[in-house]
């Protein structure tokens, strides 16, 4: 896969974090069979994304190599190494959206936030992702922030937006 | 106080209806109808249910108003703001406003259709176990665990012809009788709704418009072939889906629908969600076990095949949402009733989602045989725009382009193969004059080599190598030999890879080039593209002959680089334009070159 290149090739900072929550969901999935991608999930959606710490803990509870772990949350374009922006912008690029434009939304958000697929910006304020197929092709081209839909976009749709969200408070 | 008095209001809450604002819709109805005291001054019950998906996600906010004085009348785009007006106008006042009601390619669009599957969709509130069991909801479960043999169940479902909607089309009631017939007490029953491929989302709505008729529909296969677990794989990308299908599973197992000893029945059987995690590969069936059992969503080789050996090695049937989604209806109406639907090979009905530059997109239920002219003309409306036709994908990543010449094709499985195409999952995206062909195959191409999994090199490699040529192509770099070394790589990596995803990607390729062979011609002997898509391939430039001076342009530039007056030609300042494109979507007469 090489959905989420660019987030893969460095580590997470080591940095200390309460594993609690992690044995805690661990707890919860441990006598489920095909435990692995429940408990990785759910680590995701307390954490923001998958620390280094949090890998060792699973492959030492659920008994199954740091390296299998890894192979699984590089596989998933879901899974995050890196700590993600406040705000998610999402660009939908399925078939739909692509017939009505979808390409010069994403090349106008690249132009704006300086970042490519699937990179944060450094303040941590956005994250950009390509995806395919949001489900909603009737209101192609689609944009999301977050869980917020902007249907039928345009290039000047594009700056509102971001001028919107910059003035929005980061907590 | 009867049934037939009461108002209802039906808003459509699909992942389109919310997204547009249904919710707050909702809260407005709530918040007025009890601000105007509507049940005591009408004194009849009044409302508000949310529903699934109604198909025509593009008129969003749909609401119907039941009346027992007006009957059905359905607003659409209605906004929060509104609502006061509707119920003083509508509930209160009894008159029907007129201007804001659907205008008549909304009934256009719903009786053209066929709704079996759908049925439940768009009608009823998917959170409420009351609202399927007044729909004959677990009738047919109950029909065959009281009177049926296992076998008949799946002899029933064989004489109905139901094939697998997943896009593979194999017969349904052979592929249950296969898993039946292996040893083994222990089977597994899967629900395929990992629905990747872009344009296509009839499972979502479904699962989040009738969540119940999926666990109905599991329980009878899970009768038939004798398992008593089975697994949802739902893509993680559908939010809304897997908290109604959860909720869906938490009533049944309240009201005894799962678990043990079935309503007293003597039937077992317990399902769970599996949550995907974003890779298109898991659709295909090895790769979803391999991903429920917790590892990289690799194929694996067939055979073994599932059936025999599958999902923690043990026996497994695996089938579509909208497979398990007919199953209901089939033993409700009788084997056949439901193969006197369709055409000879293909029986029943199909869900198609037809997007792209058609005038009103959407999911629409026909009876297979249907031809694609029909669907996209009849039922859609035809093209936005006023613009021309001039193709349509069926079968996403892996499916092909159907041109006008063959639009008459009848929608089944094996007159598409024939044009080149196939059924796929059912997504129909309509292309115009204005969508390069290339520059499409470019595109499918670039998502089947980003969703490779990497297991086999024809499909890592040769997909990676076959999009450096396209890219080269619509950039004004081919050579003539591109074309004849696309086909001869397309046909190798065809025949070569372990899965669906590799098997078929190619095919969006070799149907652009059976068919549009000369756009291919065009890009790289006259660097021209005759679509005016290409960017690298285009002017820049105003033709002063087909343009009609009506100042569109004007309005779409984002970077004020059109100059026009009223009367005057359009003139496009080179300097200025970021080469967004947004002039050449927004001019009808393909006057920008």
């Amino acid at each position: 896969m090489s959905n989420a290149p660019a987030e893969q090739t460095e580590q997470a900072p080591a940095e200390e974090i309460d594993l609690a929550a992690a044995n805690k969901i661990i707890d919860k999935y441990l006598t489920l069979p095909g435990n692995l991608m429940p408990v990785l999930q759910g680590i995701q959606e307390e954490y923001g994304f998958v620390p280094k710490p949090t890998i060792d803990l699973v492959a030492e509870r659920l008994n199954v190599y740091p390296s299998q772990i890894f192979g699984v949350l590089t596989f998933y374009a879901q899974f995050h190494l890196k700590p993600r922006g406040r705000f998610i912008i999402r660009v939908c690029v399925g078939t739909a959206c692509h017939v009505q434009g979808a390409p010069r939304i994403v090349e106008t958000f690249f132009d704006k936030l300086g970042i490519g697929h699937a990179e944060t910006t450094p303040d941590l304020r956005y994250t950009f992702e390509k995806v395919a197929c949001l489900g909603a092709c009737g209101m192609a081209p689609l944009a999301m922030v977050n869980d917020s839909t902007y249907g039928s976009m345009t290039v000047q749709k594009v700056e509102e937006i971001i001028s919107d969200y910059n003035q929005r408070p980061m907590k | 106080m009867s049934e037939n008095e009461a108002i209802k209001i039906l808003i459509c809450q699909g992942t389109g209806g919310i997204s547009m604002g249904a919710k707050e819709v909702e809260l407005a109805f709530i918040k007025h109808i009890e601000e105007k005291g509507v049940k005591a001054t009408v004194g009849k019950r009044c409302d508000v249910i949310k529903t699934g998906c109604r198909g025509l996600c593009a008129n969003d906010v749909l609401v119907d108003i039941i009346t027992p004085e007006q009957g059905r009348v359905t607003y659409d785009f209605v906004r929060a703001d509104e609502v006061e007006k509707i119920i003083d106008e509508h509930i209160i006042n009894q008159t029907v406003m007129e201007k804001r009601k659907a205008k008549p390619y909304y009934n256009t669009f719903v009786d053209q259709q066929m709704r079996v599957v759908m049925t439940g969709c768009g009608q009823i509130d998917p959170d409420s176990l009351q609202a399927y069991l007044e729909e004959d909801g677990f009738k047919a479960i109950e029909k065959c665990v009281k009177t049926m043999k296992p076998a008949e169940v799946t002899e029933e479902v064989k004489k109905s012809g139901l094939r697998g909607r997943g896009g593979g089309g194999f017969p349904t009631g052979l592929k249950w009788s296969f898993c039946a017939a292996s040893p083994g007490a222990k089977k597994y029953l899967i629900c395929n709704a990992d629905e990747g491929d872009p344009g296509a989302f009839m499972d979502r709505s479904i699962l989040e418009g009738d969540p119940f008729c999926i666990v109905e529909g599991m329980m009878i296969a899970a009768y038939a072939i004798g398992c008593y677990y089975g697994y949802v794989y739902v893509r993680a990308e559908y939010p809304l889906a897997i908290e109604r299908l959860q909720h869906a599973i938490d009533i049944c197992y309240e009201k005894g629908y799962l678990g043990k000893n079935i309503q007293g029945w003597g039937f077992d059987f317990d399902m769970r969600i599996k949550m995907g995690a974003g890779a298109f590969v898991c659709g295909e069936e090895t790769a979803l076990m391999a991903s429920i059992e917790g590892e990289r969503g690799m194929p694996r080789p067939r055979p073994p095949f599932p059936a025999v050996k599958g999902l923690w090695g043990k026996p497994t049937n695996i089938n579509n949402v909208e497979t398990f989604a007919n199953v209901r209806h089939i033993i409700n109406k009788g084997a056949e009733w439901y193969a006197s639907l369709g055409t000879e090979t293909t029986k029943g009905t199909k869900i198609f989602a037809v997007t792209g530059k058609v005038k009103h997109t959407g999911l629409v239920e026909v009876p297979a045989g249907m031809t694609v002219r029909e669907v996209i003309y009849n039922v859609c409306g035809g093209i936005a725009n006023n613009r021309k036709f001039k193709a349509v994908q069926a079968g996403g990543p892996s499916g092909g382009c159907i041109p006008a010449e063959v639009l008459d094709t009848p929608v089944d499985y094996d007159s598409l193969i024939k044009a080149g195409a196939m059924m796929g999952s059912g997504g129909l995206v309509v292309m115009d004059e204005t969508t390069c062909m290339v520059d499409v195959a470019r595109f499918f191409l670039s998502f089947t080599r980003m969703e490779s999994c990497g297991k086999c090199v024809p499909c890592r490699i040769g997909l990676k190598a076959m999009l450096d040529i396209l890219e080269r192509i619509t950039e004004g770099r081919g050579v003539p030999e591109d074309i004849e070394t696309l086909l001869e790589m397309g046909a190798t990596i065809k025949k070569a890879s372990l899965c669906g995803l590799g098997q078929t990607a190619p095919n969006p390729i070799l149907s652009t080039v059976k068919y549009f062979r000369n756009e291919y011609e065009a890009h790289i002997n006259d660097k021209r593209c005759p679509s005016n898509s290409c960017k690298e391939l285009l002017l820049w430039q105003v033709i002063e002959d087909k343009c009609v001076k009506c100042g569109a342009c004007l309005k779409a530039c984002p970077s004020n680089a059109i100059e026009w007056e009223k009367g005057k030609v359009a003139f496009l300042i080179k300097d200025k334009c970021t080469k967004c494109k947004s002039c050449y979507d927004a001019c009808r007469f393909m006057a920008i070159e």
